[in-house]
């Protein structure tokens, strides 16, 4: 995974609540076998016509709007447990996503790919959707030492929470998966010692 | 110290503890299928390492599977290559897989408990956020990413921190016409789409207790669709008479042992939550959704509440523009075009008889079309044997083999844009049941009734 520390860039305002991850990525673009290529796809359906050619009121099609970090309103990433939502958001080119409230699943299949879900509080999330309305190259600033998001040109700055363990595998591009194979013995030993005789199947 | 259901399982699971608190939480039960884990298998593949446990892991076709002609090859040529995939790598790493043309297939949250895999105390996980449904035995089932597929496939635990803990009681006699789905849509109604994330939620008082085992299944299958983490029920007589003779649940003296076991998972007396509600049966009415979450739901004698309620009226206004709804409009009596029967929510025995039962002898609405899909291959076998996909088809309605189906659109099961669809699924998000689609979520007798009817009528009178 790629280490994640400081991030500063401009940022694209997506200022709908509960966006579900059948919006990011629609379940029939799901049949991909490979992590890569969803980008293109990313809400599709809020995108593009049925036709294809590009809707002129969404947001992602509006050249004024760009930048690593992608800023939406509260409950983001509800529904579906499709880890394709995580991979299409980063496949775009999103680093972060800032919202002021994140759906469980979405929230940690985002971790385990670098992206970074930032939680601030919802007065924070206005000040950043107005400091972008007045201006698109209003650029923001998360450091994730310090757990501190800051809106550049101001003394805007909210400092979110982070789970300890995900912290240091972000900082250090360490995957779950790493540590849970140098955890095998412990598991073992775990196994030995809660032998149930209705536990195993086939 | 006292001591919750959710605690007991969790304490029983804990291999290891890590910075700040994270859990090495271990899996009894991975359950896997077509569209979430080939990246995992790569991964494995990548890493070279073997499967950790194939014996506790069980893999299925279901999100993507034709549910016409599955004894022909699958037409549809991605559908194909993806469950190609899954037989692939189930046979390469030993793992158990009931594929299309299995007499077990079936959506995987149908087929675990019916084959007694899904067992009280148990962690079970499966990269579907609908893997809650196995709560209904006791256990601590959630949905997991395909990055956490590969993490059990590899070691068979997850790192995962202690979510906070809710009790939903609910409490007295069901209305006549009102089923556990309209019950847990009442609940996410009152408690909205984000109300129970970052909480695991216990239901509990007399009108679960009441439910049966498929009805107990209906409720934590939706606990997604409030955010919660999962949601489970104290096993009890039902479940363990539920679980017993079937295919792979412990027999005789390891089931006596195990019953025993099971009887100490209850929460205690004096266990707290982080917080509580408490919602009256009398107060249910059949429910159907009008917006594009399943929180957006109201009673089928109510009108949709004015935007004023709602912190974020542009997302209100979006929603209902999608649905082609307006505030304050009331959907009785509102014409319908499709009917779905199916999905991991609705698609069990007692859902398929409910519906025979009251379309027997009448006939769909022309205008209509009408799809029953089975969850699993023993569901249909079983409706077959009764005789019910007679009394379907005479009514009109087109009895299916099993799948996810119309539930996400992942196959030619799609609902057109702009027309609208009385589903028994679980999620009315725009786009799901196909680009432009209007859901609208029910009961399976509320679907079946809007199928008779041509348009929604309250159940409760008719």
């Amino acid at each position: 995974m790629e280490k994640f520390t400081l991030l500063q860039s401009t940022a694209v305002p997506l200022p709908i609540e509960d966006i579900d991850t059948d919006q990011i990525i629609p379940a029939r673009f799901l049949k991909a076998t490979t992590r890569e290529g969803f980008g293109d796809n990313l809400f599709r359906d809020w995108r593009y016509h049925p036709d294809g050619s590009q809707k002129a009121d969404f947001i992602l099609n509006n050249p004024i709007y760009k930048g690593a970090i992608l800023v939406a309103g509260r409950n983001f990433g509800c529904g579906s447990s499709r880890e394709h939502a995580a991979w299409a958001i980063a496949d775009y080119g999103f680093k972060a996503v800032v919202s002021s409230f994140f759906a469980d699943i979405f929230k940690g299949n985002a971790l385990n790919n670098g992206l970074l879900p930032v939680t601030v509080s919802d007065g924070f999330l206005n000040k950043i959707f107005e400091a972008i309305e007045n201006d698109s190259n209003a650029g923001l600033e998360i450091n994730l030492e310090s757990q501190s998001i800051s809106i550049s040109n101001s003394s805007e700055v909210e400092y979110f929470e982070m789970d300890p363990y995900k912290k240091i595998c972000l900082l250090n591009g360490y995957d779950d998966i790493d540590f849970l194979l140098s955890q095998k013995a412990i598991i073992s030993t775990f196994e030995e010692n809660n032998r149930y005789p209705f536990n195993p199947i086939n | 110290m006292a001591k919750t259901l959710f605690d007991k399982i969790w304490d029983n699971h804990v291999v290891n503890t890590v910075e700040g608190g994270t859990a090495v939480l271990y899996i009894d039960r991975h359950f896997i299928h077509e569209v979430t884990s080939p990246q995992a298998f790569d991964g494995l593949a990548s890493r070279n390492i073997p499967v950790f446990r194939t014996a506790q892991t069980i893999a299925t076709a279901d999100h993507n599977v034709p549910t016409e002609n599955q004894h022909l090859p699958i037409s549809e040529p991605l559908s194909k290559f993806q469950v190609d995939k899954l037989i692939e790598n189930c046979d390469k790493y030993g793992v158990s897989l009931y594929g299309l043309g299995h007499p077990y297939q079936g959506i995987v949250h149908v087929i675990g408990p019916e084959l007694g895999i899904t067992q009280p105390g148990m962690t079970i996980v499966c990269g579907d956020s609908h893997t809650s449904t196995h709560g209904a035995f006791g256990c601590i089932a959630f949905g997991i990413g395909t990055s956490q597929v590969e993490q059990v496939l590899a070691s068979q635990c997850l790192l995962q921190l202690k979510p906070k803990q809710m009790r939903i009681n609910v409490e007295g006699t069901l209305h006549q016409g009102v089923t556990a789905k309209d019950v847990i849509l009442y609940i996410i109604s009152k408690l909205t789409t984000s109300g129970g994330t970052g909480y695991f939620v216990e239901y509990a008082g007399s009108t679960i207790r009441n439910l049966s085992m498929e009805g107990r299944m209906t409720i934590c299958n939706m606990s997604i669709e409030m955010g919660a983490k999962g949601g489970l029920i104290a096993p009890d007589e039902k479940t363990f008479d539920y679980v017993n003779g079937k295919k792979y649940a412990p027999k005789d003296a390891a089931f006596d042992q195990a019953v025993s076991y099971w009887k100490t998972l209850p929460t205690d007396e004096d266990a707290s939550f982080d917080v509580e509600f408490t919602f009256q049966a009398s107060d249910i009415m059949p429910m159907v959704t009008y917006g594009t979450n399943p929180g957006m739901g109201m009673g089928v004698r109510q009108s949709i509440p004015q935007p004023l309620d709602f912190a974020n009226r542009n997302s209100f206004d979006k929603s209902l523009a999608y649905m082609g709804l307006h505030a304050g409009e009331s959907l009785l009596g509102k014409e319908i075009q499709h009917v779905f029967i199916g999905s991991c929510t609705n698609s069990r025995m007692e859902d398929l008889r409910l519906v025979a039962d009251y379309v027997k002898g009448k006939q769909k609405a022309p205008h209509v079309k009408a799809m029953i899909v089975p969850g699993s291959k023993q569901v249909e076998a079983q409706v077959i044997s009764e005789g019910l996909d007679l009394i379907f088809k005479e009514a009109g309605f087109d009895f299916r083999e099993p799948g996810c189906s119309a539930c996400l659109g992942m196959n030619e099961d799609k609902i057109p844009a702009n027309e609208y669809c009385v589903s028994t699924s679980n999620r009315n998000f725009e786009g799901r049941q196909g680009p432009g689609a209007r859901t609208i979520l029910t009961s399976p007798l509320m679907a079946a009734a809007a199928a008779i009817n041509g348009k929604i009528i309250d159940v409760s009178l008719d």
